[in-house]
C-alpha cells in the first residue's frame, strides 16, 4: 500500500506534525472521534453495573489467557467436529500463505472479505494481490480506504479521517457516481450496489473473528452492515481469520463481551449483527486460521500479556488526546493509538520504537478499556524496555545520564540552579538548542532571582 | 505530625512562590513544616524518558532526605504519582516503602489528613480548574469522566472555600492540557495544540485564572497563554488557597 510504505519511514512525531499543518482538519477529526467518545459514555451510563461489568470481562480474559493452551486445543477440537479445517499459523507469512492455498485449490480469483484487523496486521491484502488475487474489502469504510489505496486509520472506523465530500470525489473517480455528489446515503446505495455484484460473484468470503468460543468451536463476528454474513451466505468457501487471543471459554461469558463491545466502540447497545458462524452448510467448506505471530512471546511477559485482553473496540482511541490531534495515520501500524503503541512494539522495537512516546500518559485509555487494559503502565514500561534495549538515541541517553548525575547530587544541583537557573537548560522538556521545540509555539518561563531553595535559606531557615 | 515537603525541581527553580505559598499555607493551617534542604527532583524526567534505570541515585538521595516524616507533602500530583509507583532504594527498601505510602499531593493532604472545612482565602475571580491527569488519574484527585461512578473533586471542594472565587464550567473536565514531560518537545506540534484546545475551553467560559496541582501543566499552557498575549494567566492551587 501507497501511503504505507510512505509512511513507515518516518515517526509519529513527524506525521503529527505534518497533520498538524492544517488546524481546521485537526480539529474537525478531534471533534468527530470525541463525539463518539461522548457517545460511549452516554451507553456507559445507562448500565449502573458497568465497571463490574468490565471487571468481569477482564478476569474472563485473564483465565482465558491463563489457560490459553486448554481453551485452544478444546476449540480445535469442537470446530473440527463441526466439520471445520482448522489452520495454525506461527507468523503473518504463514497466515498469508495458508489463505493464499486455500484461496488457489478452488482455482477462484475473487475474494470478499469482511473487517479483521488480523489480516490487516499481517497484510493479507497486498499478499493475495501479489498473487494475482482480486480482494475486495466489503466494510464501507474498510472498501474507502481500499480505493484511496490507503490502511484503515482506525480499527473501527476505518476511513474516519476522510470528509464526506472526498469521498464523492472518490467515488466518482471510482465508482463513477455523478461528480459533487456527497449525499452519504446516495453514496451508501452506490456503494451498496457496487459491492452487491462483488459479493454475488465471489464464492471465497475471508472474514475475521470477534469472539471463538472453546466450548462449541463457533466463531462470532459482529458487524454492523451484515456484510460478513452476506459473503459467508453467498460464498462456497468461508476462510476465519483470529488471533489466538480471541477466545472465551463458554458461550455464556459472550453476552458480557457484547455488551461491552459496541457500547465502548461507538455507543450503540449492540451491533447490528452478531453472526455465530458455528460449522459449514452443505456443500460449503469452512476453514479457520489460528495465529500467533508474537501474541505466545508477550503471554510469556508478565508486564505486557494484558495486552493480549483486547477486543478491539477502539475506546481508547478515541478517548486518546493524541491520537484525535495525530490522525490514525501517525502510528504508522495497523493498529493505531494507545493499544497500537503497545502491539507494535513487541512485533519490531526497531520500527515502533517512537510509538510508546507518542503519549502524554494521561491514563484515560486505561480508563474506557472494556477489558481493563493497563495502557498506559504498559506505555511506560516500554519506554524502559526501548531505553535499556538502545532504542532511543545516544543524545537522549547521554542527556539524561548528566541529568541524573546533577539530580542525585544536591550541591552541584543548587550552584547549577544559581548560574542561570541548570533546569532551564537541561530539563528535557525545556532543553534550549537551535530549534527549540518548546519556544516554537510557547514563551518561555521567565527565570526568577531566587529559586525557592534560595528564598528558604534567606527567609526560613531554622538555626 | 512531621511534615516534610518536597519541592518539585522545576517548581524551585521558575515557580518559587509556589513553594513559598505551599510552606506558607500549612503553616497557617497549623502545620510544623520541614524543608529538607539537600532535595533535588523525583527522577521522572529520566523515568519517563525510559531511564528509570539511570534514577538510582536520585531514588536514594530522596530516600536519605524523606526518611523519617508522617507525611511527605508535595504541591504536584504527577511528582507525587512518580514517587507512589516508583521510588526504590537499594541499600533501604523499607525506607522506600515507607515514603511511597506517605507521600500525599497537596489537595489530598488538606482533605483527607487535614480534613479543612474553612479557609480564610479570596480570591474574587473566574477561576478555570484544570485538572492534571496524574493527579486526577493516577492519585484518585476526583473522579475521571470515563468512569460510571459518582462524582467528587478533593481540588474543586477546597475552590469551593475561597471567598470571591467563581469556579467556571468547562465542556471537557478532564482532558490532558498535553504537557507529557519530554512529550512536550518530542511531539511538540500535537501537544501544542492540546494546550490550545485545552486554553479555548477555558477561555470560551470566561476564565481570568487557570488553576490546577500541576505546575508542569500550568507552565506549558502559561506559555501558549503568554505566546497568545492573553490576559488569562495561571495560578498553581497553593496561591489561591493561601491567598488574602
Amino acid at each position: 500500500m501507497e501511503a504505507q510504505q510512505h509512511t513507515a519511514s518516518k515517526d509519529h512525531a513527524t506525521l503529527a506534525d505534518t497533520f498538524n499543518r492544517d488546524e481546521p482538519r485537526v480539529d474537525w477529526h478531534d471533534k468527530t472521534l470525541w463525539f463518539v467518545r461522548q457517545k460511549r459514555d452516554k451507553a456507559a451510563w445507562q448500565i449502573p453495573e458497568w465497571e463490574h461489568l468490565r471487571e468481569t470481562a477482564s478476569q474472563i480474559k485473564h483465565n482465558v489467557l491463563a489457560n490459553l493452551h486448554h481453551y485452544l486445543l478444546s476449540f480445535e477440537q469442537q470446530a473440527q467436529q463441526n466439520g471445520v479445517t482448522v489452520h495454525w499459523a506461527a507468523n503473518a507469512e504463514e497466515h498469508n500463505q495458508i489463505v493464499h492455498s486455500i484461496i488457489q485449490k478452488t482455482g477462484i480469483t475473487r475474494v470478499v472479505k469482511s473487517k479483521s484487523m488480523l489480516t490487516e496486521e499481517c497484510h493479507l491484502n497486498d499478499y493475495l494481490q501479489a498473487q494475482g488475487i482480486d480482494v475486495v474489502d466489503t466494510d464501507l469504510g474498510e472498501r474507502i480506504v481500499q480505493l484511496a489505496n490507503e490502511p484503515p486509520s482506525h480499527i473501527v472506523l476505518p476511513c474516519i479521517h476522510w470528509k464526506k465530500e472526498e469521498i464523492g470525489e472518490l467515488f466518482h473517480k471510482h465508482l463513477g457516481t455523478p461528480e459533487g455528489n456527497s449525499d452519504p446515503q446516495f453514496l451508501t446505495a452506490a456503494a451498496r450496489v457496487h459491492l452487491r455484484e462483488r459479493f454475488m460473484t465471489s464464492p471465497i468470503a475471508i472474514t475475521g473473528v470477534n469472539f471463538a468460543i472453546a466450548e462449541t468451536g463457533e466463531v462470532v463476528v459482529c458487524t454492523n452492515e451484515g456484510n460478513a454474513d452476506l459473503g459467508v451466505q453467498l460464498s462456497d468457501v468461508h476462510i476465519a481469520c483470529m488471533g489466538i487471543e480471541k477466545l472465551i471459554p463458554e458461550r455464556k461469558h459472550l453476552g458480557v463481551f457484547l455488551r461491552l463491545l459496541a457500547r465502548s466502540a461507538t455507543g450503540q447497545p449492540i451491533t447490528t449483527y452478531s453472526s455465530h458462524f458455528r460449522k459449514p452448510r452443505p456443500g460449503q467448506h469452512m476453514h479457520i486460521v489460528l495465529v500467533d505471530n508474537g501474541r505466545s512471546e508477550r503471554l510469556g511477559s508478565d508486564d505486557f500479556r494484558n495486552a493480549l485482553k483486547c477486543i478491539r473496540c477502539g475506546a481508547c482511541m478515541n478517548t486518546c488526546p493524541v491520537y484525535r490531534r495525530s490522525g490514525g495515520h501517525s502510528y504508522h501500524y495497523a493498529i493505531a493509538g494507545p493499544i497500537g503503541s503497545i502491539l507494535a512494539p513487541a512485533l519490531d522495537m526497531k520500527k515502533n520504537a517512537d510509538l510508546p512516546f507518542a503519549s502524554t500518559l494521561c491514563g484515560s485509555c486505561s480508563n474506557v478499556c472494556p477489558v481493563k487494559i493497563d495502557i498506559h503502565d504498559q506505555l511506560y514500561k516500554w519506554r524502559q524496555v526501548l531505553a535499556k534495549d538502545g532504542y532511543v538515541g545516544s543524545t537522549k541517553k547521554n542527556g539524561m545520564k548528566g541529568m541524573a548525575f546533577v539530580l542525585s547530587h544536591p550541591r552541584i544541583y543548587r550552584i547549577s540552579g544559581s548560574v542561570g537557573r541548570w533546569v532551564s537548560r537541561h530539563m528535557p522538556f525545556l532543553v534550549s538548542n537551535s530549534l527549540n521545540p518548546w519556544a516554537k509555539q510557547r514563551e518561555m518561563p521567565t527565570a526568577p532571582k531566587q529559586s525557592f531553595g534560595e528564598w528558604y535559606r534567606t527567609n526560613k531557615r531554622k538555626a | 505530625m512531621k511534615v516534610a515537603i518536597f519541592i518539585p525541581c522545576y517548581v524551585d527553580q521558575f515557580y518559587p512562590q509556589v513553594g513559598i505559598a505551599t510552606l506558607e499555607l500549612l503553616e497557617k493551617l497549623g502545620v510544623s513544616v520541614f524543608y529538607p534542604e539537600k532535595q533535588t527532583c523525583c527522577g521522572q524526567p529520566m523515568a519517563n524518558s525510559g531511564f528509570e534505570h539511570l534514577a538510582t541515585s536520585c531514588n536514594d538521595l530522596f530516600v536519605e532526605n524523606f526518611s523519617g516524616y508522617d507525611y511527605i507533602v508535595c504541591p504536584s500530583g504527577s511528582c507525587t504519582l512518580h514517587i507512589k509507583d516508583h521510588l526504590h532504594a537499594s541499600a533501604n527498601e523499607p525506607a522506600a516503602e515507607k515514603i511511597r505510602s506517605t507521600v500525599m499531593e497537596l489537595t489530598e493532604f488538606l482533605t483527607d489528613v487535614l480534613h479543612i472545612k474553612n479557609l480564610t482565602a479570596h480570591f474574587p475571580h473566574k477561576v478555570g480548574l484544570h485538572q492534571s491527569c496524574h493527579g486526577q488519574r493516577g492519585l484518585h484527585l476526583s473522579q475521571m469522566s470515563e468512569l460510571v461512578s459518582p462524582g467528587f473533586s478533593k481540588p474543586q471542594h477546597l475552590l469551593n472555600l475561597v471567598q470571591g472565587l467563581e469556579l467556571i464550567p468547562l465542556d471537557r473536565t478532564d482532558e490532558c492540557c498535553g504537557f507529557g514531560g519530554t512529550f512536550c518537545v518530542a511531539e511538540e506540534a500535537v501537544s501544542v495544540k492540546m494546550g490550545k484546545d485545552r486554553i479555548a475551553d477555558h477561555l470560551h467560559h470566561g476564565a481570568e485564572y487557570i488553576t490546577g496541582g500541576d505546575m508542569s501543566c500550568l507552565m506549558h499552557l502559561e506559555g501558549i497563554l503568554r505566546r497568545q498575549r492573553s490576559t488569562t494567566k495561571v495560578i498553581h492551587i497553593a496561591e489561591i488557597l493561601n491567598a488574602g
